[in-house]
């Protein structure tokens, strides 16, 4: 069967693959365009290592199907920081060592700018919600919520 | 041998996914993918087509009006959450629809995803019981409305024939004094399944006695269960103690449930009683405030 052609947008880039009807986003992203910075951990929606924006949504990429993409856009990791200028997140994932192997911490990092974008003052407890999808092996979670709690505070300042 | 490829088709009107999924046996309607996809990896194997339903407008759609909601099939559990009217008007549905997966889950899952699914745990499911919703089907013979506590046969099964598929529900305005609550145990905070869910909608009348009442219970039967020995209880005088334990002693000998890690049967039926009795408190409280 003839592969299917997507035309997308993926981090404000007009993107074209081709994929067959049952290729996962992820997939695309990391096989097809060499976009490894979304991790796969699970690939049945339980971990939170792929999630991308899609249309504002954030989502699982490895259960969305990439021919859904059509003229959407698409978020990932690679589109975060500004060239070489990291986010507050990201600023701050490195100063509090949120991080060992690293696997989960793209999608934290996609996930944490969601959630800042949404709420710039989460308490803990909705920080801790919001991001109960993503699973870290590694840190035991306290390092990744601080980091985030202080970049919202990092983003606050520097609204203000 | 490599794997069969499927196609897929991402139709802009109802008539042309009914049309498609009419044709090609095994077709599956693609919501959010967090049941399907899931199967799929798991080893269900990929259907020989996907119709992929989120560019049907009709299927996206939320209008409100004084006589409810009527709302697109296709619409995610997130944009249902953040609506401030459906969550002020159906709390308990909103509560239910919340708990659906993480907040990645909740980017993609559906009603409808949750209701064809047909998993007796579904967590909209009771909670859409309650509330009197109906599912709009639409299939090669027109259009048929379904009452969402017909819908499901039995696990993994539903009404919906052949090129059939939900493209609407609609759920009916509360009254004055009305409101519901949905609540489920699991073993942990987030990110389970349901040992237990239960779903309560009551109508007061101005001086607080049930006029009437809807209790419906998930996971512990093949279906979701309405519960009509616990209704008759709630109904005819204000939420009481008397009211409360005859209520949740129905829902103990009406829950049908399986044994698993998650819980015994006694234990689930134990706890089928425990939280009708909560849940009513709170559509109380809720109603009782409105
Ligand atoms: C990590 C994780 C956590 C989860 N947690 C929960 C939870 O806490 N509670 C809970 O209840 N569920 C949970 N789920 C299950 C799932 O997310 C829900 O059941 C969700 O509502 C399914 O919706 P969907 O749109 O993704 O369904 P899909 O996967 O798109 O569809 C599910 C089934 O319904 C069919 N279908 C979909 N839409 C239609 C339609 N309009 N007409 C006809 N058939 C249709 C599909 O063909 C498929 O067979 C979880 C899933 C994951 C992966
Ligand atoms: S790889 Fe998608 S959630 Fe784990
Ligand atoms: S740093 Fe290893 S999984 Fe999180």
């Amino acid at each position: 069967m003839a592969k299917i052609r997507v035309e997308t947008t993926i981090n404000g880039e007009e993107t074209e693959f081709l994929c067959n009807g049952q290729e996962s986003l992820l997939e695309v992203l990391r096989d097809g365009l060499g976009m490894t910075g979304t991790k796969e951990g699970c690939t049945t929606g339980d971990c939170g290592a792929c999630s991308v924006v899609v249309d504002g949504r954030l989502v699982p990429s490895c259960l969305v199907l990439a021919a859904e993409t059509g003229g959407r856009t698409v978020d990932t990791i690679e589109g975060v920081a500004d060239g070489q200028t990291l986010t507050p997140v990201q600023q701050q994932f490195l100063e509090h060592g949120a991080l060992q192997c690293g696997i989960c911490t793209p999608g934290f990092i996609v996930a944490a700018e969601k959630l800042l974008e949404k709420n710039p003052n989460p308490t803990e407890a909705e920080a801790r919600y919001f991001l109960a999808g993503n699973l870290c092996r590694c840190t035991g979670y306290d390092k990744i919520i601080k980091a985030v709690l202080d970049a919202a505070a990092v983003m606050r300042e520097g609204r203000a | 041998m490599s794997a069969p490829v499927s196609r897929f088709e991402a139709p802009t009107e109802v008539e042309a996914a009914v049309a498609l999924l009419a044709e090609e046996e095994g077709a599956r309607v693609l919501s959010g993918g967090t049941d399907l996809l899931v199967q799929m990896r798991l080893g269900a194997g990929a259907p020989p087509l996907f119709v992929d339903v989120k560019r049907i407008p009709r299927l996206t759609a939320v209008r409100l009006d004084s006589n409810g909601l009527r709302i697109g099939a296709a619409v995610p559990a997130a944009e249902i959450y953040e609506n401030d009217e459906i969550r002020s008007l159906w709390p308990g549905l909103a509560e239910a629809t919340d708990l659906i997966g993480s907040t990645q889950i909740q980017g993609r899952a559906t009603w409808s995803g949750n209701l064809c699914n047909a998993s007796p745990a579904a967590d909209a499911v009771p909670a859409l019981i309650a509330c009197g919703a109906t599912a709009v089907v639409a299939g090669p013979k027109g259009e048929r409305r379904v009452a969402v506590e017909d819908f499901t046969t039995g696990p993994g099964k539903t009404v919906l024939e052949r090129g059939e598929l939900v493209i609407e529900f609609e759920v009916p305005a509360p009254a004055v004094h009305a409101s519901d609550a949905y609540l489920r145990l699991i073993p942990r905070t987030e990110m389970d399944i349901a040992v237990v869910g239960a779903g309560v909608a009551l109508t007061l009348d101005a001086a607080g006695t049930v006029e009437s009442a809807r209790v419906v219970l998930g996971a512990v039967a093949p279906t979701a269960i309405r519960v009509p020995d616990a209704e008759a209880a709630l109904v005819g005088s204000p939420l009481g103690d008397e009211s409360l334990s005859a209520a949740a002693a129905a829902s103990t000998a009406a829950a049908n449930p399986i044994d698993d890690k998650r819980g015994t049967v006694a234990y689930r039926k134990k706890i089928a009683g425990v939280l009708t009795t909560r849940a009513a408190k709170v559509a109380y409280e809720r109603a009782q405030a409105r």
